[in-house]
């Protein structure tokens, strides 16, 4: 799904109506379920990154499908075509996680010239299969605000399904 | 030798479900072909023809072992082995 503004008092289109979260409440199977903080961090740091591509994760409790803690991380490759966490990196954060009993429930980068769609490059990389991969696109507005594209993704043995991303609360 | 290996998702299903397993071997090569015997297939998906597979990092004591020896890195006893898919894409 294309999520844009539809209007000034800065509604988003989504899949339904936001129910308020519950502490501890396993989200359901099927679609991204994600608090507006979330997203706006990651647009914000998509834009700020911008030609290049962004990456990070948000990790939450294992087995929860829920997104919580925003970890932005560097791409490496630097690069307005790829994007790769640094291999020290990359070990820093699993430690992390497993220490916290966390998953990286997102996986979220950008492209900043084409949509937010994944490529054959991320098809063939995608190594979590319990995770949501998520794709914001810059190509519309670089690093300018405005409408933005984010959509969300499961990458299971090379095969992609696209689920519905639910937003709680309004992107600022 | 034995050493303790950590087995990132996406492996697990080559382990039984096996979060941390262990394996022998003097050599990252010598654990990575010890491990295949036990769990057959692994190797194949950490190793291509030309060696350790791009996407695929491996930790020896928390040192990539790209800067290390790559596939000839030492191991000792007790040493603790960590296997990470790449997170990248384009």
């Amino acid at each position: 799904m294309r999520i844009y503004p539809l209007d000034q008092d800065r509604n988003f289109k989504t899949t339904g109506p936001p129910r308020p979260l519950k502490t501890g409440q396993i989200y359901d199977q099927g679609v991204l379920r994600i608090r507006a903080d979330l997203v706006a961090a990651m647009v914000a740091q998509a834009r700020s990154d911008h030609p290049d591509e962004s990456c990070g994760v948000i990790a939450g409790p294992s087995g929860s499908h829920r997104p919580e803690r925003f970890i932005p991380m560097l791409n490496a490759a630097r690069s307005p075509t790829f994007y790769e966490f640094d291999s020290e990196d990359l070990l820093a954060l699993y430690r992390q996680l497993d220490n916290n009993d966390e998953v990286p429930v997102v996986i979220y980068h950008s492209h900043t010239a084409t949509e937010a769609y994944p490529s054959q490059t991320d098809i063939a990389l995608a190594g979590e299969p319990e995770a949501h991969y998520v794709l914001i696109s810059t190509r519309e507005t670089g690093t300018e605000d405005g409408p933005f594209e984010l959509r969300s993704f499961r990458i299971v043995d090379g095969v992609v399904s696209e689920e519905p991303v639910q937003i709680d609360g309004a992107v600022e | 030798m034995s050493v303790e290996v950590r087995v990132p998702t996406i492996l697990r299903p080559l382990t039984g479900g096996e979060k941390v397993v262990t394996a022998n071997g003097e050599t990252l090569a010598a654990v990575v072909a010890d491990l295949d015997g036990t769990y057959p297939g692994i190797s194949d998906r950490l190793l291509d023809d030309s060696g350790l597979r791009r996407f695929v990092n491996i930790y020896v004591n928390d040192e990539d072992v790209r800067f290390l020896a790559g596939l000839q890195t030492l191991v000792a006893d007790q040493d603790a082995i960590t296997i990470l898919p790449a997170v990248a894409g384009g």
